[in-house]
């Protein structure tokens, strides 16, 4: 029978509705090996080996050295440490597994060995960690001891005035990178220098790319504008180099002619570019992607931008997807080498993955945590979205505070931004117009500060930037025009800065491994190497770095509170006075209900959590009770301010048995003399939620059960808000005034209340 | 110039040991000021690294256990002197395809040794045309 004939409803509703949550906009790919889906291993990733000769390596990973594809052959030759390579082969790969969580076995030891093993064996030894395992070995193996973290800074319209802005914004969150790209390839040189200009405003010290044709970012790096590159990529298999139109000598070469112009420098690699390029060879993505680390090593490169990159979406798309990104972030830096770690092309549409994908590299630090973090929002972000984007970057802040983990962030003040991006746009300005490249009027520079995204700016228009950026390149406009039209014009505290940048070429300190400027002095894996050995050793916040981290913007403080609740102590006097009239007695009268008010109710607080004033609290309660045919009675409590205890005090006053207990805060009870003290009749604990209307049936009810009713409990309806989150810092702090009132063994007060005027 | 052979503990040489850096026209770091750039005796050549500093920081790798590091930073050194575009045609020749034969690349590794002492690099790219050859990649890809 047809669910349509019995007019059933075919399916469980939950399920639609996980339909419609972003995660479902995710896509899950089975696992299967034989198609290059496959994230720890597949049946056709070699058996580990290693087979050395006279005449250096015979045979790697089983495949003979007179059968090495180019790849092979360039680890065989430049990576494998014959000094090293029988010990570490050796080795079980289980115990070597476990000596990369052991805090007592030091980096240096491992880095060693890691000389000396193979791709697929390197892949093997990681294979064993769990996620947790991989994290912590990150930790202790990743090259420099301090964390950083690296920004994407484009927009959508390619504009110099909001790249200088973003740029300045950038470096004021604290990135140690930023990193640019354009929509249009030819706007490459405003691009190039609007960041530079823009980076140079408020510290000095932040490196500076623009991701663009290797010819042309050489180029632009030439003219002094920018100092690290990162888009060299490398594959794991031949046919997928070939296709990228490189080999790793290719490669190699351009690192060394990046090096040679002082320019720092790593390759990319991540999981899941050969499968995207349609050449896995059926293998893993965690053996393919050592063969890339292992690549790398033998190029000498310092660093890697490496965890899935633009694959990162493909391999989330695997079982154990994140996990391998862990994996194979935790083989580059056990390869000594720098990792800006990926956390970069948003590999999903849901919060919670994207929070747990950051967790990881928040908690074990990173050289650069993302290789790419969106500073931009996701709109302008021309590489795409990232894992983290300017939308999400107080969520950030906020999980560096929470872990108090460094994640190479810093909150900026509100008024300190825009004093930032007014002085970026300004100086961009004046270096376009000293230099006759553009003039940028009032109204777009004004909409360019304050916006947001590029959805807010009046600017120039396409057609311009590409005129300014020809106009850059042809006239071979270098960093020093730059830096002299800056200081033409004022800006000399940025052509200041610019110049160090650039001066940083001259020793080449920043091309050891791992390096970035850190208070104008160069922090490498060098003089600042990652010395973990355990508790109290390796990266520890300073008392200065954890100021920094916990300052977050609107943070509730107990003076704040009190201030907010004086406020409304004048309206409150003119609505209701209370008048104390005498030690309360228990009543006879068997309609009566008692209202046990707390010790701050109308003295020191004034309204509810959810806003509503004292005085029209008790109206509704007391309208309740008379309109339920009872009559109310006010007591004052002074000797508790626990909800339980003033409802049942009042219960044990009250004529009929049947109390009320309320807190200032609106937490209330409705409660009988012959209860437990925590078993009453209706309790209201949501007071952020609680409105007037519910106070007044409780007072209805209230009358209820003083005449032996059992009326149907009030309820408050909940749409599962996070309510502690929002009220329990304050209503913590409320309490406090409550409680530090109380007075031990203190009688109850009968008060008497007058309403002065009709209506709160 | 030569130096002792420097290592990690006259790292990072801007500010430990600035007197043994200098520019590529002899300038001091503290010649390389803002006042010197404004009156145009500092030009971008003076703020560019030297075979001097990259051998400098090789020596530097290597003593931090970075032997490969060390081989890149020579492989460097020996271009700092080479013009943009020589670099660019030779980087394009590297390139899948782009040398239809070996001798090509054997040429390219031979002018790079006369014309500029870049005997490392040419020893490099003369290793490419091999490994290239036993690979199949002299053929045309566009």
């Amino acid at each position: 029978m047809s669910d349509q004939q019995t007019g059933r409803a075919n399916r469980w509703k939950r399920f639609a509705e996980w339909d419609d949550r972003p995660l479902r906009l995710d896509k899950f790919a089975v696992e299967d090996a034989d198609n290059g889906f496959a994230a720890f291993s597949s049946r056709h990733d070699p058996a580990p080996g290693l087979v050395m000769s006279a005449d250096g390596v015979a045979s790697m990973d089983g495949v003979a050295a007179s059968d090495f594809d180019m790849i092979d052959w360039f680890i065989a030759n430049y990576h494998i440490d014959k000094d090293v390579a029988d010990e570490a082969m050796s080795l079980p790969p289980l115990t070597v597994a476990r000596m990369l969580v052991d805090m007592n076995v030091p980096r240096n030891a491992l880095v060693r060995l890691a000389r000396g093993m193979t791709p697929a064996r390197l892949a093997e030894v990681v294979a064993h960690l769990s996620a947790i395992e991989i994290a912590f070995a990150y930790s202790k193996m990743r090259a420099r001891r301090t964390p950083g973290n690296q920004a994407h800074v484009t927009n959508a319209k390619d504009d110099p005035l909001q790249m200088a802005a973003d740029a300045a914004t950038a470096v004021a969150f604290g990135f140690d990178e930023i990193e640019t790209t354009m929509r249009v390839a030819r706007n490459a040189w405003s691009n190039a220098v609007a960041c530079a200009v823009g980076a140079s405003v408020g510290r000095w010290g932040t490196l500076f790319q623009c991701s663009s044709e290797e010819a042309e970012e050489l180029k632009i790096g030439m003219a002094g504008f920018t100092s690290y590159a990162e888009t060299v990529s490398v594959y794991g298999t031949e046919k997928s180099f070939i296709d990228g139109d490189d080999t790793p000598w290719s490669k190699a070469f351009l690192a060394a002619a990046y090096a040679s112009r002082g320019i720092k420098m790593r390759c990319t690699s991540g999981a899941g570019s050969e499968l995207l390029m349609g050449y896995h060879e059926q293998k893993s993505l965690l053996y393919l992607e050592a063969r890339c680390l292992c690549l790398q090593r033998a190029m000498g490169v310092q660093g890697t931008q490496n965890g899935g990159i633009d694959g990162a979406p493909v391999t989330c798309s695997v079982p154990g997807g994140m996990r391998e990104l862990m994996a194979e972030n935790l083989i580059a830096v056990w390869l000594d080498l720098e990792c800006a770690s990926g956390n970069d092309a948003r590999p999903t549409e849901s919060e919670i993955r994207v929070g747990a994908k950051i967790m990881p590299y928040l908690m074990s630090g990173s050289d650069l945590i993302c290789s790419g973090f969106g500073s931009i929002l996701k709109y302008d972000n021309s590489f795409n979205a990232s894992l983290l984007n300017g939308e999400e970057m107080e969520d950030y802040l906020v999980l560096q505070r929470d872990f108090e983990a460094d994640g190479g962030l810093t909150s900026v003040a509100e008024p300190h931004i825009l004093d930032l991006r007014s002085r970026a746009v300004e100086a961009l300005s004046a270096v376009f117009e000293e230099l006759a490249l553009g003039i940028p009027t009032p109204a777009m520079k004004q909409s360019v500060v304050t916006a947001s995204g590029s959805d807010d700016t009046q600017t120039f228009s396409p057609r311009d930037v590409g005129v300014i950026s020809d106009a850059i390149q042809a006239r071979g406009i270098t960093v020093v025009d730059v830096i002299k039209a800056l200081h033409a014009r004022g800006f000399s505290t940025e052509a200041e800065n610019l110049l160090k940048l650039v001066r940083l070429r001259v020793s080449g300190d920043y091309l050891q491994t791992s390096a970035l400027v850190r208070g104008g002095l160069v922090l490498s894996a060098i003089n600042d190497p990652n010395d973990y050995t355990g508790p109290g050793t390796g990266y520890r916040l300073s008392a200065a770095r954890r100021d920094e981290i916990v300052a977050i913007r609107d943070v509730l403080t107990r003076d704040e509170v009190l201030r907010s609740e004086a406020i409304h102590q004048p309206t409150e006097a003119k609505r209701i006075r209370y008048r104390g009239i005498g030690a309360a007695q228990a009543g006879g009268d068997p309609a009566e209900v008692v209202i046990a008010i707390s010790p701050a109710f109308g003295t020191s607080l004034f309204r509810t959590v959810a806003g509503h004033p004292l005085s029209a609290v008790l109206r509704e309660l007391i309208a309740g009770i008379e309109g339920g045919g009872a009559r109310g009675r006010i007591v004052r409590m002074m000797h508790t301010a626990d909800t339980s205890f003033l409802g049942l005090g009042a219960a044990h006053l009250a004529g009929s048995g049947v109390g009320i207990g309320i807190q200032a805060k609106g937490t209330a009870v409705i409660h009988h003399k012959d209860r437990l003290p925590h078993n009453n009749l209706e309790l209201f604990s949501n007071s952020p939620i609680t409105r007037l209307e519910h106070y007044r049936r409780m007072g209805v009810n209230a009358a209820a059960y003083a005449s032996g009713l059992r009326p149907d409990p009030v309820v408050v309806p909940t749409r599962g808000e996070a309510l502690g989150s929002r009220y329990h810092a304050r209503v913590s702090l409320i309490y406090a005034i409550e409680t530090a009132l109380i007075v031990d063994n203190s009688p109850p007060e009968d008060i008497e209340i007058s309403f002065l005027e009709a209506k709160a | 110039m030569t130096f002792r052979k420097l290592t990690t503990a006259d790292y990072p040489l801007a500010e430990k040991t600035p007197e043994v850096v200098r520019g590529k026209r002899g300038k001091a770091l503290s010649d390389l000021t803002l006042a010197g750039v404004l009156s145009g005796e500092v030009t971008l050549e003076d703020l560019s690294i030297t075979t001097d500093a990259l051998h400098q920081q090789a020596d530097i790798a290597r003593d931090a256990g970075r032997a490969t590091l060390a081989q890149n930073l020579q492989r460097a050194a020996d271009l700092v002197d080479i013009p943009q575009d020589v670099i660019m045609r030779v980087y394009e020749l590297l390139r899948p395809g782009r040398a239809e034969t070996k001798d090509a690349l054997i040429a390219a590794a031979m002018e790079l040794e006369q014309t500029y002492g870049a005997a490392t690099m040419a020893a490099f790219i003369k290793e490419a045309a091999d490994v290239y050859e036993r690979r199949g990649l002299f053929r045309r890809r566009y």
